[in-house]
């Protein structure tokens, strides 16, 4: 037994933060979050020459070959450094074709998807609507369609751009006739998807905790730290908690979806609904920290906050998670 | 990664098993009496005739010298087979390891076998009426006198302390010394008479602790442990073991007793009610949060040699989730579970105390936010 990541895996974690920490400086978010759309193509093609969009595909199609404890890895960390990307879409997309699609379906899109050329973007929720992150630039779209899914060229989707509170990711509600719809089961793709979803929303929990801790320390108030004072310090310790709980959870599933597959349904229940009421409740008590400054435009956090919301309401409330892992656990 | 036992820790594992099978002394008889106590050292006799004891002891203590793993191997074995706890869980748990690692070789002779063999039972004298967590204020007075110490003071939940031969007692040993550095470590002969047990009864109606009243008894200077004035750096160590017993057990603990609310909840009609579930959903979260988090501070123990952050919130996730738990089976067992002789009353009861003994939740979060986010200390 062995609950830890390989020195390779310390590797890609290493790569990603310093990557994301450089190319996503709070300046940065910033400005992407306030422009029209907030990707930058110029980073995207660097993520796609260290392999990342590929990372979790088979290498027949052009993929790293790896796991989704590596796509884990990487997700985090573009949570913690709420980089706006379309990583976790077109992994998603991706998955889903390995999973469920025909052999024609994987030899079309899967290189395009692997490479990052070619993006695909998979449906998130259906309320409003198909709801697809980064749809605008990808080539395909992966929409629910029943129990399965179906493939839908983007040029053939209808697209509406839809304003959430997040706007470090761009939102959009896709509808479309037809379609070539996957023979596969998506089940098992779908639970991966929601992993990916709960290691960005820790990644963004830890980050907003390292914020509430360091403003801890330095603000004065009463001539001492206020993180000196129990009702800051001990609030402070139970966001550790929340972070590291999800966080424990999270590599748990994504380590089911790569080698125990009949444990994967009710850990990614766990794992969505602890790492979304986390990553709320880590980025409310970290505005709570902050005080004022933190319901400020200026600061930061509230980018952190609305990413976290936004995501706690992706593929499924973590309510509802609790409902399906009620019945997986036998009640 | 890999959340699998390897072939050695699966044998090790089926060998466990099947042992426990084989020797499972059935039911306890319950009730916390003369007779509970009795069945509890007759197991441990047992366990320790197959050397299983000690499990985390050196060999040549006469332990197993298990690794971690085992350990938490071992223990999850006996929670899931709901195996009586041995009688001497503080001698074994605390006292051996404290005399291991601090004792001199005479000790180490004198005291451990009996430990082990639970001939000689343990106790602990660390808490004081005046002195709870702050520990280092403790005023019970040790005063040298002719090859030893007289011992005087009073000494509060002292488990086991009428079925105890030794007592693990902090005392002052220098009152003009900074608090932490006027401390010693004796081991006290319960059998004097200047020592008055009296039992202490708890919010479950029975008498788990005691009270000791002491008044002048006699400690030789041989059964000092660590040095005169190294008390605290001692007591420390014990401290520390008692919260590393925690982890991967507790959460099976916890999981069994999570089926039997399940259980409940289908019996008494509430299976379908949507509160009921999402609170057993959140308790199911919360006991797999326990149980990763203790393989991954085992994984980082092993290989670092310290858990990382996850292992400080360990007893805060079981203490809170317990308490969630019994609370949980009351509200779904209705007034049933309310009777005097209802075992979930009796849990919920007790759980009262998770969140006070062995480090309040108040204390531990300070621990965390000192030790673990390096916040500024309020002192």
């Amino acid at each position: 037994m062995e609950f830890d990541f390989s020195d390779e895996q310390r590797e890609i974690q290493a790569t990603a933060r310093d990557f994301l920490a450089a190319r996503f400086k709070p300046e940065r978010v910033r400005e992407l979050a306030q422009s029209e759309s907030p990707y930058d193509d110029a980073i995207w093609n660097e993520m796609c020459d260290l392999g990342w969009p590929g990372i979790a595909l088979p290498e027949e199609h052009g993929g790293q070959g790896l796991g989704v404890v590596e796509l884990v890895i990487l997700l985090e960390q573009t949570g913690y450094a709420l980089a706006p990307s379309p990583l976790i879409s077109n992994a998603f997309a991706g998955t889903v074709i390995a999973a469920a699609g025909s052999d024609e379906q994987q030899r079309r899109w899967l290189p395009g998807i692997a490479s990052g050329e070619e993006r695909g973007a998979a449906e998130f929720t259906n309320d409003p609507g198909p709801l697809v992150g980064a749809a605008a630039g990808s080539a395909v779209l992966v929409l629910a369609e029943g129990d399965g899914a179906k493939l839908v060229p983007t040029d053939e989707a209808a697209l509406e751009r839809i304003e959430l509170i997040d706007a470090t990711r761009a939102y959009f509600i896709a509808r479309a006739e037809g379609g070539d719809p996957l023979p596969g089961d998506i089940a098992p793709a779908v639970d991966a998807g929601m992993v990916g979803l709960a290691a960005e929303s820790v990644g963004v929990a830890q980050r907003a905790l390292e914020m509430a801790i360091s403003y801890a320390k330095e603000r004065e108030q009463f001539g001492r730290p206020i993180g000196a004072y129990q009702a800051v310090s001990h609030r402070l310790a139970d966001m550790l908690w929340d972070v590291e709980e999800a966080r424990s959870l999270t590599y748990y599933a994504a380590w089911c979806a790569d080698a125990q597959p009949e444990s994967l349904p009710l850990a990614a229940s766990m794992a969505k609904a602890r790492a979304s009421d986390s990553a709320t409740s880590v980025t409310h008590n970290a505005i709570q920290t902050l005080g004022g400054i933190g319901f400020t435009w200026e600061h930061d956090v509230h980018f952190f906050l609305k990413r976290a919301r936004v995501s706690a309401q992706l593929m499924g409330s973590a309510g509802q998670h609790r409902e399906r892992v009620a019945a997986l656990a036998g009640l | 990664m890999d959340l699998t036992l390897t072939p050695e820790e699966q044998a090790f594992r089926d060998e466990v098993r099947a042992w426990i099978a084989d020797n499972h002394p059935g039911p306890a008889p319950g009730g916390g009496d003369q007779a509970q106590f009795e069945f509890e050292r007759a197991w441990q006799r047992k366990l320790h005739a197959a050397g299983w004891a000690g499990i985390s002891w050196p060999k040549e203590y006469g332990g197993r010298g298990a690794t971690l793993i085992e350990q938490s191997i071992f223990g999850e074995e006996l929670a899931r087979a709901k195996a009586p706890r041995p009688a001497n869980v503080l001698g074994l748990v605390m006292g051996g390891p404290v005399v291991i690692a601090h004792g001199t070789e005479e000790q180490k002779e004198r005291f451990l076998e009996p430990i082990l063999s639970a001939e000689e039972i343990w106790c602990q004298g660390f808490s004081e009426p005046e002195s709870g967590s702050d520990l280092a204020s403790l005023k019970t007075k040790a005063v040298k006198e002719n090859g030893g110490f007289r011992i005087t003071g009073q000494k509060v939940w002292t488990t086991f302390a009428h079925e105890a031969k030794w007592c693990m007692l902090v005392a002052r040993t220098d009152p003009d010394a900074a608090k932490h550095k006027g401390l010693t470590y004796f081991l006290m002969d319960m059998e004097q008479d200047e020592i008055e047990v009296r039992p202490l009864r708890q919010i479950t109606g029975e008498a788990e602790f005691n009270e000791l009243f002491i008044e002048g008894a006699y400690v030789p200077d041989e059964n000092v442990v660590g040095g005169v004035g190294n008390g605290w750096m001692v007591a420390i160590t014990t401290l520390m073991n008692e919260r590393a017993g925690l982890g991967a057990s507790a959460a099976l603990g916890l999981a069994n007793a999570l089926d039997e609310l399940i259980a409940l909840a289908k019996e008494r009609g509430r299976a379908d009610d949507p509160l009921i579930r999402d609170k057993v959903a959140r308790l199911k979260i919360g006991i797999e949060g326990l149980r990763l988090g203790a393989m991954r501070s085992l994984t980082a123990t092993m290989k670092v040699g310290t858990p990382g952050p996850e292992g400080s919130i360990a007893k805060l996730q079981w203490s809170s989730t317990n308490q969630a738990l019994t609370e949980l089976a009351l509200e779904v067992g209705g007034l049933g579970a309310l009777r005097s002789d209802s075992l979930w009353a009796y849990r919920f009861l007790r759980s009262r105390a998770n969140s006070i003994e062995g480090g309040t939740s108040d204390v531990l979060r300070n621990i965390v936010a000192e030790r673990v986010l390096g916040l500024p200390k309020l002192r």
